[in-house]
């Protein structure tokens, strides 16, 4: 198990090393230049003295080539360079935001489990009556409707009825639970119904594919309760194919967290990308860019420990 | 008795006995009605787009102040915006951007996936690990992180109004999807003897990939593509929210609930409801045509 987890980890590097030499090649050809962007939202008479100047202090006054040796030799040592717009380094940019989305983004998984396993088993096992046609119409228009959407709509709702907006300030959990909970709970349902949607469906269907086994039929013919068979029987066989797909989409949960943290004015890693995209800020953005592609390969090998732990039959193999 | 009647005798033509070829339509209006009703959405949609100049009752980008943040009433059906332009207008006109630029990148998006998933799936060996490492890479982003490096990268491009870049950013992400399918629909195909018959015929690679495989994937191509214009319509719309996909004054469903319409939660509800409508039914009857058409043209990816 060890040996495997490590193996698992060292692959991370030169993966990591493809996407940092991928993202940072496909961003320099941007035809906008950042440095005016920046001045000119300074309110400063932009003359080619200053961009120059600026260039300069910037380190991008050099050729493509000593820019890129400069990231890799930074990167070696743990460092994503300066943001071009705070002048902050940009692991402290993401360090400070990324609590947020990430809160947001495990409330969203927990929210979408409990919305989809029970609706999908409800929907396999009641398949076409009227709770599997409920449950369905539901998923497809989960799918359908934009989570950004979703979120303005809970909005006017809750402005409506009870005229309250939710707070803005981010508190940590462990200091505020209840302040912290009134910041997140309204972006999580909105993100978390969306991938609800899907993992339903992934769960109606992998359940009905196991309830056709022989053994499934062996355990009734035993005469166990419904109940029992899918719960005892059934169940654990579909997992698998739900905890891939949950898997697969927590990381594009960060997607999803771009536009929503933009309704809820959430300060997270969506909207900092968000900014980093309008204003030409490269170094940021490929920061940005490595962290997802760290959390996509996090988020796949605790799926592929988790198999272990489903299914005794992998853990062997 | 059916089966004495096929036998073809001298006094009976065979082709008065044999089972009608059912029509194709009908059929499939029977079978999935629910993928019917997805179309005739659809053509509503299609209409309005089409026809906006006709059915719009205002010109979607008059800003007219004396009629700002107007509720729904018998001139103005579905309210006015904080500028005075008429929501219903802006909303059919809209439903000209979220076509051209949904169903232009799920066209180009998909048409380039099949063929590098066709090529891929044909050649085998180097060229497809080097291509399968790449689709690999491009999957694991999520699409509207991909989709917004590229809109940032390339910037606008504007061809009779819809912008290339933004059709580019978001076919982007449906290339690899595309040709994951395409090229194991082609696996399958190369081991055909059709496929050695043409080698031994002596055709070129490209005319084998040209006419002999891609022929052959048409059924998942097209629902692939009716499949992800519903997705690109969501992205696009995504993007527009976000200031990064159609600008101002173009009318587009995500534009309009970008920017200041927030601020008009409690004075002008209308604002956010409706362009939100347009978009969730387009996606829902791109989806539920999509699904139909899978069902009705290829039931074996029923998933």
């Amino acid at each position: 198990m060890i040996t495997f987890l490590l193996r698992r980890l060292v692959l991370l590097i030169p993966t990591l090393i493809g996407v940092a030499i991928v993202t940072f090649f496909l961003i320099r050809v941007m035809p906008g230049d950042p440095v005016v962007v920046k001045l000119r939202a300074d309110g400063a008479a932009v003359t080619q003295e200053t961009i120059d100047a600026e260039r300069k202090r910037l380190g991008l006054d050099k050729p493509i080539s000593a820019q890129f040796v400069d990231y890799m030799v930074g990167l070696s040592r743990g460092d994503l360079g300066n943001s071009l717009w705070t002048g902050q380094p940009v692991l402290k940019e993401i360090a400070i935001r990324f609590p947020v989305s990430l809160q947001v983004a495990i409330m969203a998984t927990i929210i979408a489990l409990l919305i989809s396993i029970p609706l999908g088993i409800l929907s396999a096992v009641y398949r076409d009556t009227w709770i599997d046609y409920v449950v369905r119409i539901l998923a497809v228009s989960g799918l359908a409707i934009p989570s950004f959407w979703l979120g303005m709509l809970m909005i006017m709702a809750l402005l409506a009825w009870k005229n309250w907006l939710p707070p803005i300030g981010y508190v940590s959990f462990f200091q505020d639970p209840i302040a912290n909970l009134q910041v997140t709970i309204m972006p999580a349902l909105s993100v978390g119904y969306r991938y609800a949607a899907i993992s339903t469906r992934m769960m109606r269907s992998a359940l009905l594919e196991v309830l056709r086994e022989d053994y499934i039929r062996t355990a009734r013919a035993k005469g166990l309760f419904q109940s029992l068979v899918v719960r005892r029987h059934a169940l654990r066989n579909a997992l698998l194919p739900v905890v891939t797909v949950v898997g697969l989409e927590f990381a594009f949960l960060i997607g999803g967290l771009v536009v929503t943290e933009q309704v809820f004015n959430l300060n997270g890693i969506g909207k900092l990308f968000v900014d980093a995209t309008t204003r030409g800020d490269f170094n940021l953005i490929q920061g940005l860019v490595l962290l997802i592609a760290v959390i996509f390969i996090l988020v796949n090998l605790m799926v592929d420990l988790l198999y272990g732990v489903l299914d005794p039959r992998i853990r062997v193999s | 008795m059916a089966d004495a009647s096929i036998i073809p005798t001298a006094t009976k033509p065979a082709v008065d006995v044999l089972p009608r070829r059912p029509n194709p339509v009908l059929q499939f209006i029977r079978t999935q009605p629910l993928g019917f009703a997805g179309f005739i959405v659809i053509l509503a949609y299609v209409i309005s787009a089409l026809g906006a100049r006709w059915i719009a009752p205002f010109d979607p980008e008059a800003i007219d102040f004396t009629a700002m943040l107007g509720a729904p009433d018998g001139e103005h059906i579905l309210g006015t915006d904080q500028f005075g332009r008429d929501v219903f207008s802006r909303i059919v006109y809209g439903a000209r951007t979220a076509l051209a630029v949904g169903i232009l990148s799920s066209l180009f998006g998909c048409s380039l996936g099949a063929l590098i998933g066709a090529a891929s799936g044909y050649w085998g060996g180097m060229i497809d690990t080097v291509i399968q490492r790449f689709v690999d890479v491009m999957l694991s982003f999520p699409i509207i992180v991909l989709a917004m490096v590229v809109v940032a990268v390339l910037g606008k491009w504007p061809v009779f109004g819809v912008d290339m870049n933004l059709v580019a950013a978001i076919s982007l992400p449906i290339i690899p999807k595309m040709a994951r399918i395409a090229r194991s629909s082609t696996l399958s195909i190369v081991q055909m003897p059709f496929i050695d018959a043409a080698r031994a015929a002596g055709f070129g690679d490209a005319r084998i990939i040209m006419r002999h495989i891609l022929p052959n994937i048409i059924a998942p191509y097209l629902i692939m593509t009716t499949a992800f214009i519903a997705q690109a319509i969501l992205l696009e719309a995504s993007l527009s929210f976000l200031g990064l996909g159609v600008t101002e004054p173009t009318p587009a469903w995500g534009l309009m609930l970008s920017g200041a319409s927030a601020d008009f939660y409690r004075t002008a509800p209308w604002m956010i409801l409706f362009p939100g409508l347009a978009i969730t039914l387009a996606v829902f009857a791109f989806n539920m045509f999509g699904d139909s058409l899978r069902d009705w043209l290829d039931p074996k990816m029923r998933g």
